[in-house]
Parts: C-alpha cells; sequence; structure tokens
C-alpha cells in the first residue's frame, strides 16, 4: 500500500496527525490524500519523515506547521501561519496565503502559487519562500536569515527591522521598512533567484527582480550613545 | 566671619520629595545620553506584598499538626485538564524561565541538577532549549515566545511541558531585550542572529493575534505532541482577571500569572517600575478568574514575581494558588549579589568586578551588561567559570530544601497535612492596601475594604 486516503469528513484531524507522526514513519506508505479538508485547523501539522501530503481542498491555520523533510501540497488556499517554523522539506499552496505564511521557517521551501497576506515570511530564520503572486504589508518583519522571492508586488514596510535574510521583488514596493534598502543584484543574487523560481515551478527572467537586503542600522542600539546605557 | 544661625541648617539642606538625589541622577543621565536607563533583575520599589499577611495558626479553634513529626504533602500534579501526561512534582515551588544568553551554560546546568534532586521543573527562555539543561533536567519547561529564536519542534518532543508565553511580570507588553555583549558566537547560532548585536525581541507573537488564534495554536502543540504534553500559558500581570479567563478559553491546562516584581535580565526602568500591577493583587484576580469559570483545580495556577521565602510560597497557595515559580530568589541563592564567588572550593572576593560597574555587592542590576562578577548573567568565557555547576546545584537544593521545609512548618502550624489544603481562610492582611488587593480581612477585623461594610 503505498498511497492512503484520509476523509475529513468522516476522520476526525487527530487520526490523520497520529498517523503521520507514528505509522508513516515506518516509509511503508509514501503518500496520504486529504480529502474534505473544508479549512480545518492544524492539518498534517509536526510531520518528520519524507512523506507525501497532498491536501485536495482549503487549509485552516498553520497547515504544514513545524515541517521536517515532509512535502506538503495545498490544492486549495491556506490559512494563517502555513508552514510556520518550518525546519526542511516543502509545503507548496497551490492557491492563496493568509496572513503570517511561513512565519519564523528555520528552513524549507514554501511555495505559493497566489498571494499572500499580512506578515510573509515574518521572523524568517533561514527557510525559503517564494509567492507567485503579491505579499500584504509587513511581510519579513524582523526576517533574520532565508530568502524570499515575490513574483508579484510587496505592501507596504516591506522587510522592517531586517535582520540577514533577502527579499527578491519583482513588482512593486509600496513602501520599505525601518532599515531595509534596495540593493543591486549581483550575479550570485541571479543565481539565487533563479534557482528558487525553478524549484517553485516558476517562469520569470531573475534580472526583472530587486534585492531589499537590511541597512543594518538598527543592529545597535543607538551608535550616537556609544553604548552607554 | 558671620556664622548661619542654628535653626536654619536643616532647612538650608532640605532634600525635595520630588526631586531626591536619584530623580536629579535620573534627569541627568537622560540629559547626557538620550536614551533610557536598561538594567536587570525586577522592581525596587516598595510594593504591597505577601510579606503583608499573616497566617492564623491553629490554637484552640483550630488543631495543628506535630510539626516534626506528622507527614504533609508537598506533591504537586500540573496540566491535568487536557494533556495524557500531566507534570508531577514533589514540592510546588519551580524554576521560572530563564534564558541561556542571559544566564550562562554554567548556571542552566546548575539549575536543572539542583530541579531534578528536588523532584520539581526548570524552565528553557528566549533563546532555545539546550543540550545542559535537557539533559541534566528531569521534568524540563519549554517556552514558545513571540521571537521564536532556537524554536524547534524536535525540542517541542523533547520537553515535558509547553509554555506559551505571552508577557513577563517585568515588562507586560515588551519583548526581551539580549545587549550585543551577551550575543556570544553559541547564543549567536542558537538564535540565527548575528554575534554582538543588541538583540530586541519582539512583544507580538508571529503567527497569532488575540485569544482566538491563541486557541488554534494552542491545538497545533496538541497535535504537534499527540495530546501529551500540558500546555501552560504565561501572562505578566496587568488585567489579570480577564487575561486569565481568556487563557483558560483558549485551551490552557496551567496558567502563569506573573506579577510586576518578576525580573529581567535586561528591560527598560520604566518599564520594570511602572508598568504591571503587584503579585499580590494579581494572585488574587487569577484566582477569582478560574473560580467565576468554576475551573480551580481542573486548570493550575502557577504564580510568580517575588517569591523569596517560604513563607511567600505558603501564602500563593493559600491565596489558591497551586504552585510558584522563583527566578530571582534562584539566582541570589547561586551568588547573585553575594560579595564573593566560589571557585575550587575558595571563596574570592567580587568588589573589584562590582566597583567596575559602578556598584557593589547588594546593589547590583547589571544582568544585561554580561559582566556579572559573580558568573551567573554572563556570556563572558572567564566570568562563566565563577558559577560551577556543582556547587550552584548544592547552594540552589539548599535554598528549595529550606523553603519547602517552611512552607510544611506553616502548613503544620495551620493543621494541614497537604501544603495545597492552605486556603484563605488561615490568612489575614497587615495593611489596608494588602486586604483590599488580596481581600483579606484586616487582622484582628473583619474588615474587608470594598467588599465588607466598616
Amino acid at each position: 500500500m503505498d498511497s492512503l486516503n484520509f476523509d475529513l469528513a468522516t476522520t476526525p484531524l487527530r487520526e490523520l496527525n497520529q498517523f503521520l507522526h507514528h505509522e508513516a514513519k515506518t516509509g511503508q506508505v509514501k503518500q496520504v490524500t486529504v480529502l474534505n479538508p473544508d479549512g480545518a485547523h492544524n492539518i498534517a501539522v509536526g510531520l518528520d519523515c519524507p512523506v507525501e501530503v497532498e491536501v485536495q481542498g482549503h487549509a485552516g491555520y498553520y497547515a504544514g506547521g513545524m515541517n521536517k523533510t515532509a512535502t506538503v501540497t495545498i490544492f486549495g488556499s491556506a490559512g494563517t501561519g502555513v508552514a510556520e517554523n518550518m525546519m526542511s522539506g516543502k509545503v507548496h499552496v497551490k492557491g492563496f496565503a493568509s496572513n503570517s505564511a511561513g512565519a519564523s521557517a528555520h528552513g524549507g521551501l514554501l511555495v505559493i502559487d497566489g498571494d499572500a497576506g499580512l506578515r510573509c515570511g515574518i521572523s524568517l530564520k533561514g527557510g525559503d519562500i517564494v509567492v507567485g503572486g503579491s505579499v500584504g504589508s509587513f511581510s519579513a518583519f524582523m526576517a533574520q536569515a532565508g530568502r524570499m522571492v515575490i513574483c508579484g508586488d510587496a505592501g507596504d514596510a516591506l522587510g522592517d527591522s531586517l535582520y540577514e535574510a533577502v527579499l527578491y521583488v519583482r513588482g512593486t514596493i509600496k513602501s520599505l521598512g525601518a532599515d531595509a534598502q534596495v540593493e543591486p543584484m549581483s550575479e550570485t543574487d541571479l543565481a539565487v533567484v533563479a534557482d528558487l523560481l525553478s524549484r517553485a515551478g516558476m517562469n520569470h527572467a531573475p534580472t526583472e527582480f530587486k534585492r531589499i537586503a537590511s541597512r543594518r542600522e538598527l543592529y545597535h542600539w543607538n551608535a550616537d550613545a556609544n553604548q552607554e546605557y | 566671619m558671620e556664622t548661619k544661625p542654628e535653626q536654619l541648617k536643616h532647612v538650608s539642606r532640605e532634600e525635595s520629595a520630588g526631586y531626591d538625589r536619584k530623580t536629579l541622577d535620573y534627569i541627568r543621565n537622560a540629559a547626557a545620553h538620550g536614551l533610557y536607563e536598561i538594567r536587570g533583575l525586577g522592581a525596587k520599589r516598595k510594593l504591597p506584598s505577601f510579606d503583608d499577611l499573616v497566617f492564623l495558626g491553629a490554637s484552640l479553634s483550630r488543631y495543628p499538626l506535630e510539626g516534626y513529626r506528622e507527614k504533609c504533602s508537598t506533591k504537586t500534579l500540573l496540566g491535568t485538564r487536557f494533556a495524557k501526561k500531566p507534570i508531577e512534582l514533589e514540592i510546588p515551588i519551580t524554576i521560572a524561565g530563564m534564558s541561556f544568553g542571559s544566564l550562562s551554560a554554567n548556571v542552566k546546568e546548575a539549575l536543572g541538577r539542583a530541579a531534578s534532586e528536588m523532584g520539581t521543573s526548570t524552565t528553557t527562555g528566549d533563546g532555545g532549549m539546550t543540550q545542559e539543561e535537557r539533559l541534566s533536567s528531569k521534568t524540563l519547561v519549554y517556552q514558545c515566545l513571540p521571537s521564536r529564536y532556537g524554536f524547534n519542534p524536535d525540542d517541542v518532543r523533547r520537553a515535558d511541558a509547553i509554555e506559551m508565553v505571552i508577557g513577563q511580570g517585568a515588562k507586560p507588553g515588551g519583548g526581551g531585550m539580549l545587549l550585543g555583549q551577551k550575543i556570544s558566537p553559541r547564543v549567536a547560532g542558537m538564535r540565527t542572529l548575528p554575534e554582538g548585536i543588541d538583540q530586541r525581541s519582539a512583544s507580538r507573537h508571529p503567527d497569532w493575534t488575540g485569544p482566538d488564534d491563541l486557541a488554534i495554536k494552542i491545538h497545533e502543540l496538541r497535535e504537534l505532541t499527540d495530546w501529551e504534553k500540558p500546555i501552560y500559558v504565561k501572562v505578566g500581570a496587568t488585567r489579570t482577571f480577564n487575561d486569565v479567563k481568556l487563557a483558560v478559553h483558549s485551551g490552557a491546562d496551567v496558567v502563569v500569572v506573573d506579577g510586576m516584581q518578576g525580573g529581567t535580565a535586561a528591560t527598560q526602568t520604566c518599564f520594570i517600575e511602572h508598568v504591571g500591577i503587584p503579585t499580590l493583587a494579581a494572585v488574587r484576580q487569577a484566582v477569582d478568574a478560574l473560580e467565576d469559570l468554576n475551573m480551580k483545580d481542573q486548570v493550575q495556577l502557577i504564580v510568580s514575581g517575588g517569591i523569596r521565602t517560604g513563607a511567600d510560597v505558603a501564602k500563593a497557595l493559600a491565596m489558591g494558588a497551586d504552585a510558584v515559580s522563583i527566578g530571582q530568589g534562584v539566582l541570589v541563592a547561586l551568588g547573585c549579589n553575594s560579595e564573593s564567588y566560589i571557585q575550587d572550593g575558595m571563596h574570592h572576593p567580587a568588589d573589584e568586578g562590582y566597583a567596575a560597574l559602578g556598584t557593589a555587592a547588594g546593589f547590583c542590576h547589571h544582568c544585561h551588561t554580561g559582566k556579572c562578577p559573580v558568573g551567573i548573567t554572563t556570556q563572558d568565557v572567564i566570568l562563566e567559570q565563577r558559577l560551577q555547576p556543582e556547587v550552584g546545584a548544592k547552594r540552589l537544593r539548599n535554598y528549595l530544601k529550606t523553603l519547602n521545609m517552611e512552607l510544611t512548618t506553616i502548613a503544620r502550624a495551620c493543621g494541614k497535612q497537604n501544603v495545597h489544603h492552605l486556603e484563605r481562610e488561615d490568612l489575614v492582611a497587615l495593611t489596608i492596601e494588602a486586604a483590599a488587593m488580596a481581600r483579606l480581612p484586616l487582622a484582628g477585623t473583619n474588615w474587608i475594604p470594598g467588599v465588607t461594610g466598616d
């Protein structure tokens, strides 16, 4: 038995997650399909093995949350915090994503074919995010590490209080947040964007993207005060 | 030579109450630097506290237990509401969340060893779980904070309970802070930050807003841990009655309420002294909220912020807490503000270290500098050697043992075979303020300000 269906119309979410945490680790079932998700929260959270999960419909909050090594594909839209704190693996949203998509992700790849809401990539810690559409305001807020590729536009305060994460935007940026600046694209940047776009299955010329990174002026409390606090 | 009339000697040197020397210092410092003061530890001002309550020991109307012979249980169960594996502790005194980063790895190890020997729990902090504390702690509570520094599902699975931190008593509404001197290579690596930057953490969680979201977030943690581990929700004491109700609504197994005396490794002084309410006021509001929801004993309450003595523990329990959490008292037991540190079995003076910080033993609150003269709140490779895990663990074990003995002494005197049987009826207040906040009668009267008539 290589694949298994869980119909959330008749099966409790608990059984699905229990299976994915334990039985799926034996590797006998390589692919799990979730039917009738109907926006249920916490689908496929905390996975820790290279299983493939297909969600046939819309997911609620935290779908694929804290993922490690698994591949979760949502054939619909995702609620708040999709792939939040992902460590590795891949989460792919075929539709749109709500707020805080990929929040604090430490690794892995989050792909959103449509638009993402507010705070996409907030607190990002090393994960990669590719958004086919646009992202809402305060995206990449305090993002520490990792990369974000935004094929559409960005809302207000993009990259506010950025640390070492790097953002690439193809469309317009309504406004940059504190300490974020547009920088020239290097050869390395072009290669990074090309690689992420190809892994996300998207077709754009990397040269169409701008690079946004931290000015690093907020790294220290107040340079004028000579740290005399 | 003309001399001043004798009667003007004191008038001419009268200190202003509003502009006392401390306030003058504050204004001059602000004028010199254009930056507020940041410091460690908790509120220094005098506040209504558990010191303003006393127990009514047994006499003729109540029957005491033999102090040295009869059994008095201190066993404590936390997380009985939803978790398959509640936390079982030997004593109702736990170690509060303090980060690796604010504290050295040696200190984290000492906390774990002492807590494990005493059968109680330790708690991680902002910045993730260290191997040292996981290995040395039998029961480890893993905090989930707004910053999510080092937050990792493997550590969630390795933890014995999860604590969702909304705020802390020293700075309700504020995020963590760790200044550059303490962002060592290891701390930076764990937090994914550049070395040496001044880290200022977020004050809101990145992936939820408000109590309805929190309920879903808690559900995520339950699903992730297969409903095994208790989930605590920690709030800084402000609108405690409402916050505790919302924490219960969100699905907490345990609510932790941290009063304004609670400590921190670094925060603005104005925050420490002027935001939040005293622990005494908060514990009554928290218990009222649980009683109002008929959830007392289903959802457990942990109280922290200025718990120092066995009497404090006993009073918190009598007010309705199930356990207490201690941070600063634990650090003092390890040697915080001590005149000397112990290395290789010898006491070594620490006065030069204090002097370099412009302070002295007994007054130090310079945790934020990372230059702790007794090697506790530091990441400095030389200073951290001043607290050796075995020495620290022994001192902390002694401290916890003392508190527990004091607690049972008081409980027996009140005729209780179990410290959790201490009740509000065992307490009276010494001041009108404490009587009003704790809603207990003023000693020798039936008067509870705002509750009973004159």
